[in-house]
Parts: C-alpha cells; structure tokens; sequence
C-alpha cells in the first residue's frame, strides 16, 4: 500500500527560548528544521535540553520567545501529533487494544474522520496492535505483559491516529540491548509503512545513528550541529557492521565530546 | 491466581489467629479463676457464651440495626465523600476553602456532636446514620480527592495531547485512577462506622424502642450484666469485621480491575 503524500509534516523552529521559573533557561535561541517524513534524533547530555523540546513540539510546553511551524500546519486536537513517552504509560485498568484504542475515544467526534463507533475504534486498533506485532495479546492487561511489549503497545497507541509527527522522549531506554535492537528495527517498519515525520530523543549514539535521517546534537539549550546521516536504507543488521556506521558513530560521539 | 505456597501462607495465617484467640481465651479463663473475680466485674469465657445464647434474639436484633445503620451511613459517606472529592479535585479554590471544614468534621469529637444532632434529628435510626455519615466521610474524602490528583505526569500529558477536556479526563484518568483509594479509603471508615452507630446508639438508646447494639450496650450495663455487655462488644467486633471484609471482597471481584496494578 502506498502511503499518501500529505501523511507527514515539515517541523521549523525559529529562535525558541524557554525560561522556567527563576529565570532557568532550558532553551536558548534554538532554531531546527526537521524535513518532512524524516527521523531526527536529538542527542545531547543531560539537561541540555533535548526533552524540553521535545515538549514545545508537542504543544505540552510552551516557548517563551519564538517560533514553531509545522508545514502542512498541524491539528493537534485532531490527533495529529503523538508522543512515546520513557514508560509506556498504559492505563493499567485498560487491556492492550483498550489502550490503543484511547487516543480514538479521546478525539471521538472531534473531526469528521473521528465518528467512530466503539466497535471502528477496536477495529482501528486492532489492525495497530498487528502492526507492532502483538495481535495474540489484545486481551491481556498490561500486569501481564513484559517491558518490551508494554512499549509496543505505547507505540501502536502514537501510531493509531496516523499522526503527521510521532515524537519520541528515550522510548527505548528502558529495555535491554536487545530488545532495543527489535523495537528500533520494528519503528523502522512503521515510519516506512506510514511516514511520519519523527522526532526522537535519545542517549544512545548507536540508536541515533541507525535510526535517523540526521542527527541534531543539542547543549546548553542550543543546537549545537545537525549532522546528516548518509548511510544506506534499508537500515538492516548489516548496516552496523559498515566502516559508514562506525565512522558517523565517531564523528557524533566526538562533536558531543567537544565542550 | 491462588498458588501452593499462597495456600500455605492462607493456612498458616488462619491457624496462627485463631492459636492466639485460643490462647487468649485460656488466659483470661486462668485470670478469672486465680483472682477469683466475681461475675460482675469479669465473667468467664464460658459465661459469655452461655449470655451469647441467652441473649441471641437481641443480639442478632442488634447486630442487624447496627449493620443497617452502618452500611447506610458508609454508603452515604462513600457517595458523598466522592462527591465532595470530585468537585475538590476541580477546584482548587473550591478546595482550599472547603477542605480545612472536612477535616475540622474529623477533629470534633463525635460524642460531643452526637447530643446536638439528637436535638435535631431526635432518638431515630436517621440520628444513628448521620452520625455514622459524619465519622466515615474524612477518610474517604482524603483518600479519593487525593488519588483524583495524584495522576502521572506521562498520563496527564497524554489526555492534554489529545485535547481531552476536563471531564473526560475525569472519567477516563481520574475516577480510574482513584479507585484503589476510594478502596483503601472505605476500609478505614468500615471499621469506623460500626463505631461511629454504636457511638450514636449509646445517645439515642435511652427509653426508646430502638434496638441496635450500643443500646443494648448501655442496657446491660446498667443491670451489670456484664457477660452480655461482652457479649454484645464480641458481636460489635464481628460486625466491623465483616463489613471489612465485604469491602475487601468488593474490591478484589467487582473492582478488581481498578484496584490490582
């Protein structure tokens, strides 16, 4: 099935400042352009920032000072933008599909393509829930899953309103290496069945560099540099074992080191 | 989910309770015979159940007021009390003005309001259960206007992505959430209501025709009938316990869900 065109939008930020509180500026002058259906990885120390963006682009922050566009402009109250936050944050009382199934009752009516019967919006998510791969485990509560699977589950819930803009906070970073390893790969399948434009913060190099299109380094509240990310699609197994992969690991891990 | 070892566990406890009660009892029956207590002062244990027989009639008579009086008063302090909890959990001027008076309604002692609602409200059942009310609502109040705000932050940025609007974040993270405290919150006033009605029985006993424990209570203790009065005080202790318990089967069937993370 061939995605649409229109199914991602462009993210440009112009000069964004947030200033908490006691005069803390989380970002300073920040100014990033995120092309359309691309992964951008946001990499970064701790506290430089990276979240805080994260949390303007989803509307849930606001900047102080500066500019946020989206092109084609989002509607976020029409599910249009999706957040993966660290913990899968399930509503435990919910079974799986149930949680995936939220974000359709939540914006029930909200939008003509939201006129959904309970029955569509199981439907919507069940479809979602195969996608990530958990089609035998729509009944289970989410006591009963494993870390890996709670956070599939996170994943098929972004994904059910087919957002233009999925954005990331360390989605993995909870889980093994391995289990690291599949959810990346499966993220992968997904942004190339419906390309979205995806933002996605992260502590590791390597996840940067195998799942992005560019790689933005931030510190102290400021884009620090915006490296593209040339190595060759599909991003298989393969791809880590190139002397590219290893030489745009040195190249991020050292402009990181560079302060 | 019951495994071997939650059986054993089941077992061991069961047996443990009631090897303390047994010793207990044996204990007291040794006292009574060494300092050879009259009857009046403390009865054996025998004694008491040979009154628990006598008096059978009245006591589940009793029982049965007291238990309606109880339940009533809980279940209207556990509707209210969400009530209250839910417009606090929207207000939080509505909450800062309203909730000092919730916990000065636990502070006041009730035997000292308990008179002035007689004045009131008169020797009536609806007496019994206001008290019982006024006893039940604070923990219930505290417990669910808490769990109504003390919601994840991921969870809360979830429904505010999605645009959903304050009630339907009431209905579908809010309430949800706050169950497990409603529940915790209900078992605290369970075993209060039984004594908030006993409490109030005590006021409005006197030279009516009602008949609830606490009447009886200051009955028998008036004719130092002191193994009944032990008697009645054993059936009190049943009776919180076993509106204890139903709350903790209702939490852990119909609201099973909700309660178990």
């Amino acid at each position: 099935m061939n995605a649409p065109l229109q199914n991602a939008s462009s993210i440009s930020c112009r000069d964004l400042t947030v200033s908490f509180r006691g005069g803390f500026e989380a970002l300073h002058k920040l100014s990033l352009d995120i092309p359309s259906a691309e992964i951008m990885a946001l990499v970064g120390p701790s506290g430089c920032g990276k979240t805080t963006l994260l949390r303007v682009l989803a509307g849930l922050e606001l900047p102080t000072s500066g500019e946020l566009k989206n092109e084609p402009p989002i509607q976020a109250d029409q599910g249009q933008i999706a957040f993966v936050f660290q913990q899968a944050t399930l509503l435990p009382w919910r079974t799986a599909i149930d949680n995936v199934a939220l974000p359709l009752e939540l914006l029930r009516n909200s939008a003509p393509e939201y006129h959904l019967t309970r029955k569509e919006c199981l439907e919507i998510a069940k479809d979602k829930m195969q996608d990530v791969g958990l089609s035998d485990a729509l009944d289970r509560y989410p006591r009963e899953l494993s870390g890996g699977m709670k956070m599939r589950v996170s994943i098929a819930r972004a994904l059910v309103t087919k957002p233009k803009v999925l954005l990331l906070d360390e989605p993995f970073a909870a889980l093994d290496e391995i289990l690291r390893d599949q959810l990346g790969e499966m993220l992968l399948q997904l942004w190339d069945k419906q390309r979205f434009t995806a933002v996605m913060v992260t502590h590791n190099i390597s996840e940067a560099v195998l799942l992005s299109h560019r790689i933005a380094l931030i510190q102290q509240g400021q884009k620090k540099a915006v490296i593209p990310n040339p190595l060759p699609w599909p991003r298989t197994d393969a791809v880590r074992a190139t002397s590219e992969f290893g030489e745009l690991y040195r190249k991020v891990s050292l402009t990181l080191r560079e302060s | 989910m019951v495994t071997l070892t939650d059986k054993k566990d089941a077992a061991l406890s069961v047996m443990l309770v009631f090897t303390v009660a047994l010793l207990g009892l044996l204990m007291w029956e040794v006292i009574v015979w060494h300092f050879e207590l009259p009857k009046a002062l403390l009865p054996t244990p025998r004694q008491c159940f040979r009154a628990t027989v006598e008096h059978m009639d009245e006591l589940i008579q009793g029982i049965l007021s007291t238990g309606l009086a109880s339940v009533a008063g809980l279940a209207a302090a556990v509707a209210i009390g969400s009530l209250l909890a839910i417009l606090f959990s929207q207000s939080r001027k509505l909450r800062l003005a309203l909730f000092p008076y919730v916990i000065l309604l636990q502070t006041v002692p009730i035997v000292a309001v308990a008179p002035l609602l007689i004045i009131w409200s008169g020797y009536t059942f609806r007496t019994v259960v206001i008290v019982t009310v006024i006893v039940c609502l604070f923990p219930i109040v505290n417990g669910v206007t808490t769990g109504l705000l003390s919601i994840d932050r991921d969870a809360s940025d979830l429904f505010r992505l999605y645009r959903a609007g304050r009630l339907k974040t009431l209905r579908s993270l809010q309430m949800p959430s706050a169950v497990g405290h409603l529940v915790l919150g209900t078992k605290t006033s369970a075993a209060l209501a039984v004594i908030g009605a006993i409490v109030a029985e005590f006021f409005v006993g006197n030279g009516t025709s009602y008949d609830g424990l606490g009447t009886l209570m200051t009955g028998w203790q008036a004719l130092a009938k002191t193994d009944a009065l032990i008697a009645a005080l054993f059936c009190s202790a049943l009776l919180g316990l076993t509106l204890f318990g139903s709350v903790h089967l209702i939490s852990v069937t119909a609201l099973r869900r909700w309660v178990q993370r």
